[in-house]
């Protein structure tokens, strides 16, 4: 599974201290520490609270590239803030995230070409969140189509079927592992899927077992990438393991490590 | 309509490992030897670039061979009663680019040779050619593993390939051959899952990836084949989807094996249909060699003459299609 790390995010203190500061040894360590637990990409929010994201974004990107070359997703609601980030980039990025919304993808796409950058698209629109497997899968349906009319490589999108705290939506669980599903064979090649893994715990206890049981139920049903907290030790055995158990690795007795080497 | 070949695009590689030192880099060799490096499925040159094609290294021992069939001893004459005028004929007449030296003589039921004496065989046999060695055990862990340090230590900077290591015995082959420089074979039993083990330990004691060679364990024609080309194709296609421990390039003992089949040994006389046996064995040696490149091999240890003249030219013709 393609590990986005989730924890360069102004929401959480000691980063949203950081930005503040411009106190950079906190930011390379916070990216070092995921990158050497795993993660395959480094995902960049500045967080609510930042008042100037557009040079925060910047910042934390020249930051982050000085110590890793793992690709970065640039995740803000403001289309400036992303682009700024773009600006900065030296290899190819992601763009966290696009909605089902005509706005956003007549603004996000045309962006994610110019900088030959990856696009998450979210199947969620103004009309607010899908409350069932086949609304999400009309919101994919709208996003592939105009990232196709508009000459954008579907390699390059990330699907996102929307996740949501268990404790508030249980009854769409299911909608939305079968949304993984579905939504790789809307198109093909095979599209490749994504979720905001930690969504599905939010306000619960037990949180690390939730997270990880969804993200292996999730791989089951063919999930590519999760933007998550590499750290969690646990959480990512559980990943590879389940990689283990649907023969995407070979196994031997010291496979965890096998994996944290490739 | 014209035929579309459907492209793999692949995002790992097999590892390049080098095989032989020269004057330049420290060793005493004319030529080295690369081996590995496949970027993509064997001899698909449209999917992807085949630098280094399979070689084959001839199979010499340090005494007389034991137990080996009349017509195979017959093929190479007198010099298999003197190891350093076998090992020269293999170079000056069969053009061998490589050899594999075996050290059956130090093996406790084959003379038992002391390691010392091992040692001193190397380096004078190091003497008498000039292309890269492959060295071996007698297949004895205990002996081997006093032998076998020796003789790394007697070809010290001719970046040799010496084996076995296997899962129950390696530190001390590793640290032999880290210490004086040489290139490693991890030896598992038709078993995918301890050839990606035992990488991983040998890489976890500082031995690089590129200097391993994977020894499959293969059987031949009739006796094992196609399993060890499922294992070698499955290990094949994780280290082209990115899988590191097991990407490196493959040896294979396809002489050892063919030479002690029923096929390739028995005589006209008892079995008069299977025809003469001059020509069942070394055919039985081709046609392992054959399907064993096509699933990735890139070191064959032949041992027929004949034989290696027919695979040799076999792998020329797959690589013309490259040009």
């Amino acid at each position: 599974m393609y590990i986005i790390g989730e924890l360069i995010n102004g929401m959480y203190a000691n980063i949203g201290s950081a930005i503040k500061e411009k106190n950079k040894s906190v930011i390379q360590k916070c990216a070092l520490d995921q990158v050497n637990a795993g993660a395959d990409a480094l995902d960049i929010n500045c967080g609510p609270a930042s008042s100037q994201p557009v040079l925060d974004m910047a910042w934390l990107v020249e930051v982050v590239q000085e110590v890793t070359v793992k690709p970065l997703s640039l995740d803000s609601s403001k289309p400036v803030a992303i682009e700024s980030g773009l600006k900065v980039l030296k290899n190819k990025g992601i763009i966290n995230s696009t909605t089902a919304d005509s706005g956003k993808l007549e603004i996000l796409v045309p962006l994610a070409k110019k900088y030959n950058a990856k696009l998450i698209g979210i199947t969620i629109s103004a009309k607010g969140i899908p409350q069932n497997k086949d609304q999400r899968l009309e919101l994919a349906a709208t996003i592939i189509s105009f990232c196709s009319d508009a000459g954008f490589s579907l390699e390059d999108l990330f699907l996102d079927p929307i996740l949501m705290p268990v404790n508030v939506a249980q009854a769409q669980m299911m909608d939305i592992l079968e949304s993984i599903r579905e939504f790789k064979v809307i198109a093909g090649p095979s599209l490749k899927t994504i979720i905001g893994l930690s969504n599905v715990s939010q306000g619960a206890h037990q949180r690390p077992l939730i997270n990880r049981t969804f993200a292996v139920m999730a791989a089951a049903y063919g999930l590519d990438a999760a933007i998550l907290n590499p750290l969690d030790k646990d959480l990512m055995d559980a990943i590879i393991s389940a990689e283990l158990i649907l023969n995407k690795q070979i196994y031997c007795d010291a496979y965890l490590d096998a994996y944290r080497k490739k | 309509m014209a035929t579309q070949l459907m492209i793999e695009k692949w995002l790992g590689n097999v590892s390049t490992t080098t095989i032989g030192a020269t004057k330049a880099e420290g060793g005493t060799r004319a030529n080295v030897v690369k081996i590995g490096g496949e970027q993509g499925l064997p001899f698909l040159f449209q999917e992807a670039a085949m630098p280094n094609k399979p070689v084959i290294a001839f199979e010499v021992w340090d005494i007389p061979p034991v137990d080996w069939p009349d017509e195979l001893v017959k093929s190479l004459g007198s010099v298999v009663n003197d190891p350093f005028a076998w090992a020269e004929k293999c170079v000056s007449e069969y053009k061998a680019k490589i050899l594999c030296v075996r050290m059956q003589g130090a093996h406790p039921d084959f003379g038992n040779k002391s390691a010392d004496d091992s040692a001193k065989f190397i380096s004078q046999l190091l003497k008498k050619v000039s292309v890269p060695l492959i060295i071996v055990g007698s297949g004895d862990d205990q002996k081997d593993s006093q032998v076998l340090p020796l003789c790394c230590e007697a070809a010290k900077s001719e970046r040799c390939l010496v084996g076995s290591a296997v899962q129950e015995n390696y530190k001390t082959l590793v640290g032999a051959v880290l210490a004086d420089g040489h290139n490693i074979i991890a030896e598992s039993p038709i078993d995918i899952n301890i050839a990606k083990q035992l990488n991983i330990l040998i890489s976890d004691m500082g031995l690089s990836l590129d200097r391993i060679v994977i020894n499959p364990t293969i059987g031949a024609l009739g006796y094992g084949l196609e399993y060890a080309y499922s294992i070698m194709e499955r290990a094949r296609l994780a280290a082209l989807a990115g899988d590191k421990t097991v990407g490196s390039p493959f040896i294979c003992f396809v002489g050892q094996e063919t030479w002690r089949t029923k096929e390739a040994m028995i005589s006209q006389k008892e079995f008069p249909a299977w025809g003469p046996e001059a020509q069942r064995g070394v055919a039985w040696e081709i046609v392992t060699a054959a399907a064993l490149i096509q699933a990735g091999a890139d070191l064959l240890v032949m041992r027929h003459p004949k034989a290696v003249e027919k695979v040799n030219k076999y792998i020329g013709s797959l690589m013309e299609s490259s040009l």
